[in-house]
């Protein structure tokens, strides 16, 4: 094997991705039944087996599944399940259910990584904003809207310049926590790592060369940012991307359709992308959402709910289902929501402890069982 | 430090940097002197001052009437925020936008979006139950949280959650039986359809209420129970204490401190309850408060407050008719905040999220581009006063200036010490004679252009 180092790419999907039309129970004739307008017709699902099956945007990602590069996690959540999108989200970025928490699964798994913060973009964020799971005080994480042109006053040139980035050098420069002004601080720090980040990130795109043609929309061209970053060998252990949109109260659809064909075309860009440089095997994509919705339509679209699912991809995955589905039987259902089964923190954690080689525990805030057989991890 | 900067203009530039769009030092001067009496009564009413006819911005910009995309809206509001002489009703409408966050991204149209920000500017200074009375019945929020889907057969708890956890009193002061009450009062509220797109553009939507469409049965909704109606609902939620609190927090995070202070919201929240929910009369007692005088520079500022103030100081769009006013607004998103584009109904994370080192990069970059363009007109401007009725100006004398010019603002020591280090002056700069004033030019724009590449710029 190659000796090189894993490394997981987070996918977010906002708004509470409807996992029953995504994994379609397509066989169970309870589906039909709750899902009289918003249902996919058996003729248009792409099965995996004889109840279950994608959505009919899946394709990229079947095919990656018949690689059995796919793992399919069923029934992941929480106990009391919250149904606001922003706690619920937060309860994903900060692994704690149950208090507010400033703290990011991913930035406390940066910090185990990288604890001298030697390398700034140990955690690379692509799209607009960092997410708080990559957030951690006095952790570095770099946020990256667009990698071309990266880099502080730009606008400036030779001495000008040279003068201006070396006040910014010095005003930026690293001082002792000072509690008596957290946002200075926090500025303080930002601004040296973005500063370093860009420095370094700078170097990937003039050595990227692929025939992989990304689609132009954000999350496409973020997968391709992440991908010119790993291919430029910085270091980058930890990578996110998010895409939005996912919140289909009204027109489920044509929303979900036009949604999961952008994601799968470009998670599917992103594998190809890495299998033709060789360097697939040592990257995992953990795909999640916040929350599932509920089991019976509204009429047009679906309602917050619980219970949804997630997916692990790359080379090393075990492919498969992992967990049985949430029964949609009435008297199963948690409030007319399905039921989770495990608890996210117990994928997370065995992606922490399995993949990227680090204690989850402190991490996802207690000790939580771990999925067995799920991956391969990488040789040393 | 020889320029004196007097208490009193020291005051107005923080009071124009929370209650305006900020202010050059000769704007300041001219507001001391009337007193801060008179321009805070000013700014509490926009009424009495008639907003400019916007002829010539239409005129000029062919892509504000072509509204086929949002970002268009996004750039007149953004001329306003520069412009506007009532510039409260602007910076209370970007309060607004971000708590009763509505999208583009999934109204798309034009004019419908129009007639939301347009309601915000109109009843943000209103009665809280007015405002949301006003909300509940906009055809972009009603789309936008599918209320047109709300059925007295088929309940849509989207607006009817959203109005409780974010519009309103916030989670953990309501159960799950108070959405679906909500929700059911809600039910046959909706809009009319709109004209399709093609071929003559986007066509605003009304309100509508549908009676047979609305659940007429008994419902208990924090306690109380009756036929309630979306009105009712509203009367309820603007008496609960939870609701003066929270709209007391939004108040005092906008306008004074990302860091909150439970006594002063407490104080708002009591002058919410004594008012009758008028949100004038919380500004007024915010604006002459201690703790809003004190709080110089303790709000990181938004995006659309970075550009906006930005673009006073260095005297860029001024005039309908100057170039490039979509690319400008645009600077926005790449430092997370598309206007009238918030990635979700929750509206933008501020205060320390404003910050991460992609929109730091880019804030900084766009505001010493601006500012140190020594032919920009406000920059320019700023110069001339800066060398008026000297022959040479010490070193630390001119960052003083600069720093006096820009709204009176301030740099830590440290900060200071830096500047004047790397900028390398070893002795006074000549701004006497017509000849020393290419190389004074450059120089102070250099200098300005610097500035915002401090902690202290981000800061309102």
């Amino acid at each position: 094997m190659s000796g090189k180092n894993p490394v997981l790419v987070c996918l977010q999907l906002s708004g509470g991705n409807d996992y029953m039309s995504t994994v379609i129970p397509y066989g169970n004739p309870l589906y039909r039944d709750f899902r009289k307008t918003v249902g996919i017709p058996d003729d248009k699902v792409i099965p995996i087996n004889d109840t279950y099956g994608f959505h009919p945007s899946m394709g990229p990602i079947k095919d990656l599944y018949d690689r059995g590069d796919v793992a399919i996690v069923s029934g992941i959540g929480y106990p009391d399940p919250d149904r606001s999108h922003f706690r619920s989200m937060d309860i994903w970025h900060t692994a704690q259910p149950s208090e507010i928490s400033p703290e990011g699964w991913l930035g406390r798994t940066i910090r185990e990584i990288d604890p001298d913060k030697r390398n700034v973009v140990t955690g690379v964020s692509f799209g607009t904003g960092l997410p708080r799971a990559m957030y951690l005080q006095g952790t570095p994480a770099i946020s990256v809207s667009q990698l071309e042109g990266y880099g502080l006053l730009t606008s400036l040139a030779g001495e000008e310049q040279r003068t201006a980035l070396n006040a910014c050098t010095r005003m930026y420069a690293p001082v002792e926590f000072d509690e008596a002004s957290m946002i200075m601080h926090h500025i303080k720090q930002t601004g040296r790592d973005a500063m370093t980040g860009a420095d370094i990130l700078r170097t990937a795109p003039p050595l990227y060369d692929s025939t992989i043609e990304y689609a132009n929309n954000p999350l496409a061209q973020s997968l391709r940012g992440i991908a010119q970053v790993h291919l430029a060998d910085v270091g980058t252990r930890i990578f996110y991307a998010q895409i939005g949109g996912f919140d289909v109260h009204g027109n489920q659809i044509a929303t979900q359709a036009t949604l999961w064909d952008t994601v799968s075309r470009a998670v599917a860009d992103f594998f190809d992308d890495l299998k033709e440089h060789d360097a697939a095997e040592e990257v995992i994509m953990l795909i999640f959402t916040e929350f599932g919705r509920r089991v019976r339509d509204n009429g047009n679209g679906t309602d917050h709910g619980s219970g949804g699912g997630a997916f692990l991809i790359g080379e090393q995955i075990k492919g498969g289902m992992y967990a049985d589905y949430p029964s949609l039987a009435p008297e199963k259902q948690l409030s007319g929501d399905l039921q989770a089964s495990h608890d996210f923190r117990s994928l997370y954690a065995t992606v922490l402890d399995q993949w990227v080689g680090v204690n989850p525990d402190p991490i996802v805030n207690g000790h939580f069982d771990q999925f067995d057989g799920l991956l391969r991890p990488l040789a040393a | 430090m020889t320029i004196a900067v007097s208490a009193d203009v020291s005051l107005m530039g923080h009071l124009m940097r929370r209650a305006a769009f900020g202010a050059q030092a000769a704007e300041l001067e001219i507001l001391a002197a009337r007193g801060y009496d008179s321009v805070v009564d000013e700014l509490l009413h926009p009424e009495r001052i008639p907003r400019p006819d916007e002829d010539l911005l239409e005129r000029y910009h062919i892509e504000h009437s072509d509204e086929e995309q949002g970002k268009w809206t996004g750039a007149r509001w953004m001329f306003r925020m520069v412009n506007s002489p009532r510039p409260l009703e602007e910076k209370l409408a970007l309060m607004w936008h971000d708590v009763f966050a509505v999208g583009f991204s999934k109204v798309v149209n034009n004019p419908m979006m129009r007639s939301y920000y347009d309601m915000l500017r109109d009843h943000g200074l209103g009665n809280f139950g007015d405002m949301l009375k006003q909300l509940s019945r906009n055809p972009s929020m009603i789309y936008w949280l599918d209320q047109q889907m709300n059925h007295a057969d088929a309940v849509n708890e989207n607006y009817g959650r959203e109005l409780l956890e974010l519009f309103s009193m916030g989670r953990g002061n309501y159960t799950e039986d108070d959405v679906k009450a909500c929700a059911r009062a809600f039910t046959g509220w909706t809009e009319s359809q709109t004209i399709p797109r093609y071929p003559n553009g986007f066509y605003d939507s009304k309100f509508v209420y549908l009676e047979e469409d609305h659940d007429h049965s008994e419902k208990t909704f924090l306690g109380e129970t009756g036929n309630f109606n979306g009105d009712d609902i509203i009367d309820i939620i603007v008496r609960q204490p939870a609701t003066a609190r929270f709209v007391a927090a939004e108040i005092y995070d906008f306008f004074v401190s990302d860091d909150p202070d439970p006594q002063a919201i407490d104080t708002l929240a009591q002058v919410y309850v004594d008012s009758g929910h008028e949100i004038r009369e919380m500004l007024k007692v915010l604006l002459y408060s201690d703790f809003f005088k004190e709080a110089r520079f303790q709000r990181v500022k938004s995006p659309a407050e970075l550009v906006a103030s930005t673009l006073r100081f260095a005297g860029e769009h001024r005039d309908p008719y100057d170039f490039g006013l979509v690319p400008t607004t645009q600077k926005t998103i790449l430092m997370g905040q598309q206007i009238l584009n918030p990635p979700t109904v929750e509206g933008w994370h501020t205060g320390r999220e404003w910050i991460d080192s992609s929109f730091l990069i880019e804030r900084v970059n766009f505001a010493a581009e601006r500012l140190g363009n020594p032919d920009a007109n406000g920059v320019s401007e700023m110069t001339d006063r800066i060398a008026e009725g000297k022959d040479s100006i010490a070193p630390d004398d001119l960052l003083d200036a600069c720093l006096y010019e820009l709204g009176s603002m301030e740099l830590e020591d440290d900060t200071r010490h830096i500047l004047m280090e790397e900028l390398g002056l070893t002795g006074d700069v000549r701004c006497e004679l017509e000849a020393d004033m290419v190389d004074f030019r450059n120089l102070v724009a250099r200098l300005f252009g610097l500035i915002p590449a401090t902690r202290e710029y981000q800061m309102a």
